[in-house]
């Protein structure tokens, strides 16, 4: 199995590959056992040696010595295999997505149609042709209507035979026809009509929107640890839904929608404006994806850094455009590797989401500086809780 | 031999009243011709799925819990799948009834093959065999290891899983040297084991005050005046169990982790005969179940058909290919065992000169069986080879013996062959290869320094300088000082007292040393 770095993966790409392998390592089970020495062995099978024979030990040439398989040797090969979906069952085992955003959207329901058999009722455009066909098939086998080319081989033989078979044979042809005309091709019993009901439909896709800052400020070690958590939430998200859509938003002080590629390799530069990046995911979602259809995720990569003038528009934006329509909010303010998460000072994007969860907001915050850190942030951000989330930034 | 009896079935199907008849048909065969001795059979048929289970559990019906079970079944599972293995036939426990699994999927002619094998053969082998006599318990094997899986799994929540499972760990790494090699005075006896191991506990809960926790202790016991041979005889030193040593003797032991020590050794004990006598207990079950089909054959109640079915399988099992054939991989019990009984029924029954000569006690007597039983009953693998394997079969199976020292750059010596010179040499040799006493290394508790730090000493006495595995020694001394709490250390010594390597670890800090 190759195993591709991050780095050189996509996001839908995580759960592509059908295995996981997880090597014996901290699973092995030691005994004493002896190597080496002298080495004393009675084998089958002599053809030509004699006593006293010297056999050279590479194994080449005549005969030499057989390779006895080592005792561990099997084992060493040994994985666990673990299919994908166990492996991703077992990684996300105890999360689960959070409740805050369970407004009326979460449980917004559509109507579909189901099939649910046959019924001998129906509209015309609904007929099951092949299963009238097979009824009729059926009824006409057991009430033994004549074959066309049954009628069409007496009259053949009617044709050409002398005239006392004749009468005999036209009494036949005579009762055949009549039976023929008796029992229909199609008979409206044999109709069968498709059937369908109506059941509600739960809300099975999802969208997550990737926000992140592109600015000259984020380096490639930043966009890395973004990526990852992006891939943690996708993973964590097609788990439950059936369908999974991702919006690209990279913003400087200027936001676009871009694909996947541009979106963590392109290069950008230009100042910051968040409240940008926040206005086009609004455009986006209100445009093509209508909060009753669909269930609405954003995580927020950034440095923290904003432009001062723009906390007052990006904050109402958030709380007034975007929170009231979206299941789950996360903010991941990512800085320099060794950085400790306590040595960073409050950005000004931090203080500004800070002062809006104290008023009420449902936003998810965390900061990352290392890629060990991702999987216990995310962790922590959908821990099985009974609680609200709680404020612990 | 008349061909009266009716067929015992027809064709490839089964079904259990015909499983009824087969075995009642091989059991007469065995009893009144062969005249074997036999515990009460009992025939369950299971899914491969079920199989893979057995393997991962020794074979055994119930198990106690322990990760690396689970790891074996993942492994064979692998395997399996793959198509890289094919499953047993059968597998046989060693108890009384004596329990016999049959693979679901097997034809009705490999049913009566595998009854005969493993409800007749392996059967009367396990009742019979000295070796099993003395070092098993087969009345009481289920019942001490239901009562092994229960008390596991009680000890998982008193103490937690962790602690329980770091010291099966511990103690499943040193399973090899828990064996008594040496019978003691008395028998086992399985069945009292759990009792004792509840009345101690019950002891314990009775007896305990938590005064005497403060109760001042005086000043220890000069240790100066015991010297250190006698120190040596109090501990039972040297000594070779090295559970037992731990079980008995290892300082900060909570009872119920000495209790998981004395099952662990319980049960490498059960198997230890198993390891001793595979040549044997597969070529007499192999025996067995050839005389029986054949026998059945002649009587009419296997058509020619399903008896060259039988055959195509048996060839199949005792097939031996040569040391320079791909498939080779040592030799196959089967074929080794099955071909010296069957050489013994031909000594026994019509010898040459060379077999007079060599086998003066058994040679023309003219009562296979008789010598047979008395075989089964009093050897194991070494001695039964080095006392039967006749020269005749040597030059069959055109043995040699390779002797490969190091030091020699030349290369690999042919030491002996099939001739005049060899026989002997050969069959020394052959035997040796299957002397527990040579293919374990052997390890002792020599010494432990209980006035000073209280360091556990041990030795292996190296053998034609084979050394032990670096890696894996340290592992496994790693958890033996944890067991033992303090430090651990071993030396490798050859023949003549120079040490060859050192081991010293210090335990870690586990919730077992707790």
């Amino acid at each position: 199995m190759t195993v591709k770095s991050s780095q050189d993966r996509d996001i839908k790409d995580v759960l592509e590959g059908g295995e996981v392998g997880i090597p014996l390592e901290g699973m092995s089970e030691p005994r004493f056992r002896r190597e080496g020495g002298t080495r004393d062995m009675v084998l089958p099978g002599n053809k030509k040696f004699v006593e006293g024979d010297v056999l050279p030990r590479s194994g080449e040439g005549s005969g030499g010595r057989p390779t006895k398989p080592g005792e561990g040797d099997g084992e060493d090969a040994f994985r666990f295999v673990l299919s994908r979906d166990e492996f991703v069952d077992l990684f996300l085992d105890d999360l689960e997505l959070p409740d805050l955003a369970k407004r009326k959207l979460a449980e917004a329901e559509s109507d579909g149609l189901r099939r649910a058999g046959y019924s001998t009722s129906g509209s015309p455009a609904n007929i099951s042709v092949s299963r009238t066909v097979r009824l009729a098939m059926a009824r006409r086998i057991a009430l033994r209507r004549p074959r066309p080319e049954t009628i069409a081989q007496l009259e053949a033989e009617i044709a050409d035979c002398d005239e006392a078979r004749r009468v005999e044979l036209m009494a036949e042809l005579d009762a055949l026809k009549a039976k023929f005309r008796r029992i229909p091709y199609i008979d409206p019993i044999d109709i069968r009509y498709r059937r369908f009901e109506t059941m509600p439909k739960p809300v099975a896709q999802a969208v997550m929107f990737c926000l992140m800052d592109v600015s000259g400020s984020m380096s490639e070690h930043m966009k890395d640890l973004a990526k990852r958590f992006y891939m943690l939430l996708y993973v964590f998200l097609t788990r439950r839904y059936r369908h999974v859509e991702i919006v690209f938003i990279r913003h400087t002080d200027r936001a676009e929608e871009v694909d996947e590629d541009t979106f963590f390799h392109g290069p950008a530069s230009g100042g910051t404006l968040v409240s940008s990046a926040l206005q086009a995911m609004h455009d986006i979602v209100r445009s093509r994806f209508r909060p009753a259809d669909w269930n609405i995720y954003a995580a927020q990569a950034s440095d923290g850094d904003n432009s001062r003038s723009d906390g007052v528009v990006a904050g109402r934006l958030l709380t007034e455009m975007i929170l009231p329509v979206s299941q789950f909010f996360a903010y991941l303010e990512v800085g320099e590797t060794g950085g400790s998460t306590f040595d960073m000072p409050d950005s000004s994007l931090w203080s500004l989401y800070q002062r809006l969860r104290a008023d009420g907001a449902p936003l998810s915050m965390r900061k990352v500086s290392d890629r060990s850190e991702i999987f216990p942030v995310f962790h922590d951000l959908f821990q099985r809780r009974r609680k609200q989330e709680k404020a612990a930034p | 031999m008349i061909a009266t009896a009716e067929r015992l079935f027809e064709g490839a199907d089964w079904d259990f009243p015909k499983l009824q008849r087969i075995h009642d048909a091989c059991e007469e065969i065995a009893r009144s011709e062969l005249g074997l001795d036999i515990y009460p059979n009992q025939i369950e048929v299971i899914t491969a799925e079920q199989m893979l289970d057995a393997y991962s559990s020794a074979g055994m019906p119930l198990f106690y819990k322990h990760w690396s079970f689970g790891k074996h079944f993942a492994h064979h599972e692998a395997f399996y799948r793959k198509g890289l293995m094919g499953l047993a036939y059968e597998i046989v426990i060693n108890s009384s009834p004596c329990i016999s699994y049959l693979m679901e999927e097997n034809t009705a002619t490999m049913q009566t093959l595998v009854i005969a094998h493993a409800a007749f053969g392996h059967n009367h082998f396990f009742k019979n065999n000295y070796l099993f006599k003395q070092w098993t318990d087969a009345e009481g094997i289920l019942d001490y290891l239901d009562f092994a899986k229960s008390y596991v799994a009680q000890c998982e929540e008193r103490h937690g899983r962790l602690a329980v499972e770091q010291t099966l760990d511990a103690a499943h790494a040193l399973m090899s040297h828990g064996i008594d090699r040496y019978p003691g005075k008395k028998n086992l006896d399985l069945r009292a084991e759990e009792k004792r191991a509840q009345e101690r506990r019950l002891h314990e809960e009775s007896a305990f005050n938590d005064l005497w926790r403060t109760v001042p202790t005086g000043p220890t016991k000069s240790a100066e005046s015991l010297s250190a041979e006698r120190r040596r005889k109090l501990l039972g030193l040297p000594q070779e169990n090295l559970l037992y040593f731990l079980e008995k003797a290892a300082p900060r032991l909570q009872p119920w982790q000495r209790e998981l020590l004395r099952i662990v050794r319980h049960i490498a004990q059960y198997f230890y005969p198993q390891s001793q006598t595979k040549v044997m207990n597969e070529g007499t079950a192999t025996y067995v179940h050839y005389r029986i089909m054949t026998r059945l054959h002649e009587q009419g109640r296997i058509s020619d058909g399903n008896f060259l079915e039988f055959l195509q399988s048996h060839t199949n099992v005792v097939f031996q290919p040569d040391f320079d054939d791909p498939r080779f991989s040592g030799f196959n019990p089967y074929a080794l065992g099955f071909a010296m009984m069957q050489d013994i029924e031909r000594i026994v029954s019509n010898p040459d000169d060379e077999d007079r000569e060599w086998f003066p006690d058994i040679a023309g007597t003219g009562d296979v069986m008789a010598v047979l039983r008395n075989v089964w009953a009093n050897y194991r693998d070494e001695s039964f080879i080095s006392q039967f394997l006749s020269p005749r079969l040597i030059r069959r199976l055109r043995m040699f013996h390779l002797h490969d020292d190091p030091e020699e750059t030349a290369g690999v010596k042919v030491d002996a062959i099939h001739d005049e010179r060899g026989y002997r040499r050969v069959r020394r040799e052959l035997a040796r290869q299957y002397d527990v006493g040579f293919i374990d290394p052997n390890i002792e508790v020599v010494d432990v320094d209980l006035a000073g730090n209280r360091r556990l000493m041990l030795r292996h006495a190296v053998v034609k300088g084979a050394r032990l595995n670096e890696a894996d020694a340290k592992r496994v001394l790693q958890h033996l000082a944890d067991l033992w709490s303090y430090d651990v250390s071993l030396v490798e010594v050859d023949a003549a007292d120079n040490v060859l390597k050192e081991y010293l670890l210090t335990p870690r800090g586990l919730a077992a040393a707790a």
